[in-house]
């Protein structure tokens, strides 16, 4: 039997998961209002696109609104518990974007051509700004993290 | 319109349903009347989901019936996601146990208990009864059917409408369910069912059903999609407040040891 949390480990999984949860919410928003609605980089439907892109994309979209709702009401029991550790939760945000932009730029993108950024264009800058960016975001959350496990 | 054989459903085929929402309505406000009469308040606000969930509703099958895909998933949203949400939130089963005699109430209760009740109102069940139906409805050439066989008309609007009820009522409904599943279970169902949702909305704009035209389609698929995401979201919201309450309440049972002013703890 592993001994229930202490307050202490369990805000700080919460601070953690909230961020995570946030950060691959926020991805899926971006996508919406960025690729979709401002650039219209992305359709609402890509003729280019596969049918197992169609399921990753319906798959993703439901999960990432789950897990901003959930996010929320983490956020709202740490505030409850005043336990908010801002920096994990911001740490937590970033890797959650990083991951999940490098998982859609290396696996989605190139590894199972599901997808691109965008189409009928050279892709090599748009896929190594969407990259790198991944690379920076996830290093700089985990920097954060770290720092606040720390504290 | 020309190329377009998404036929107008026949007018009648509506009024049957039509007339069951306003007897559901007629059966809910004489049972409140009777709580009240014999002095148990019943909240109003429960009411109010309840009239508002069958004007949705009948909103719906009266859109449904019209002409282009396009105002026929406006249709489809109010009968198949925002009415149930409403309806399942008004607790209309909490109603009729308390307002029903003793022995209707506990017969109500039995069958609420049964085995196929039980298996009805299980997450995986109730959600390929609602999505699962919309894949069946959009997919064949059911949707196409429908449009020119009043009968089948009615019996798919009543069942869109009686499986997102059953649905909703499954994930965040109020009303006493044989086996509630687990939080989790719920949350991962219901991510599901809105991937399947998602997915079928744009699978419209990949391969148009039957007798449609691309446009026609695309329109119908974006309306699905983005119509429904703020009942979906309204969803997930209610899942979300169940798990804060029940923090709440074990948070209040065993208060977890606070960390001192150094802010450690002794394990």
């Amino acid at each position: 039997m592993t001994p229930p949390p202490t307050a202490r480990t369990r805000a700080r999984r919460r601070n953690l998961l909230a961020g995570l949860l946030l950060g691959v919410g926020t991805v899926a928003f971006l996508d919406e209002v960025v690729f979709h609605q401002l650039l219209h980089w992305h359709k609402f439907y890509d003729r280019a696109g596969t049918d197992a892109g169609l399921v990753s994309d319906g798959l993703f979209h439901a999960f990432s609104w789950g897990a901003t709702v959930a996010a929320l009401f983490l956020l709202g029991s740490l505030r409850r518990d005043r336990t908010v550790d801002r920096p994990r939760v911001i740490g937590g945000v970033l890797i959650g974007a990083g991951a999940f932009q490098l998982y859609d730029g290396l696996v989605q993108h190139k590894l199972l051509g599901l997808h691109q950024i965008r189409y009928e264009v050279d892709l090599l800058p748009y896929d190594l700004t969407w990259n790198v960016l991944a690379v920076a975001l996830l290093v700089v959350g985990l920097v954060l993290v770290r720092r606040s496990g720390r504290a | 319109m020309t190329g377009h054989e998404h036929a107008h459903q026949p007018g009648w085929a509506g009024a049957p349903l039509l007339v069951a929402l306003a007897l559901a309505g007629l059966a809910y406000l004489l049972a409140v009347r009777r709580l009240h009469r014999t002095g148990r308040p019943w909240p109003v606000v429960r009411t109010a989901l309840w009239l508002l969930g069958l004007g949705a509703a009948a909103a719906g099958v009266l859109i449904g019936s019209g002409s282009s895909f396009a105002v026929h998933m406006v249709g489809h949203v109010l009968l198949g996601m925002l009415g149930p949400l409403l309806l399942a939130r008004a607790a209309p089963v909490t109603l009729a146990l308390r307002a029903l005699p003793a022995g209707r109430a506990k017969l109500l209760s039995r069958v609420l208990r049964s085995v196929p009740v039980a298996l009805l109102t299980t997450p995986v069940v109730a959600a390929l009864l609602s999505v699962g139906g919309l894949w069946l409805l959009y997919r064949t050439d059911l949707h196409a059917a429908a449009g020119h066989d009043p009968l089948l008309g009615l019996a798919v609007s009543t069942h869109v409408l009686l499986a997102g009820y059953l649905f909703t009522a499954t994930l965040v409904g109020p009303d006493p369910v044989a086996h509630r599943a687990d939080l989790g279970v719920r949350a991962a169902v219901l991510v599901l069912a809105v991937a399947a949702h998602n997915v079928l909305a744009k699978s419209f704009a990949a391969a148009p059903p039957a007798g449609l035209t691309e446009a026609e389609a695309l329109a119908g698929g974006q309306l699905m999609y983005y119509l429904g995401a703020p009942v979906e979201i309204a969803v997930f919201v209610l899942l979300g407040r169940e798990w804060a309450r029940g923090d709440r309440r074990r948070a209040r049972r065993s208060p977890v040891p606070q960390p001192g002013p150094a802010g450690e703890l002794s394990r």
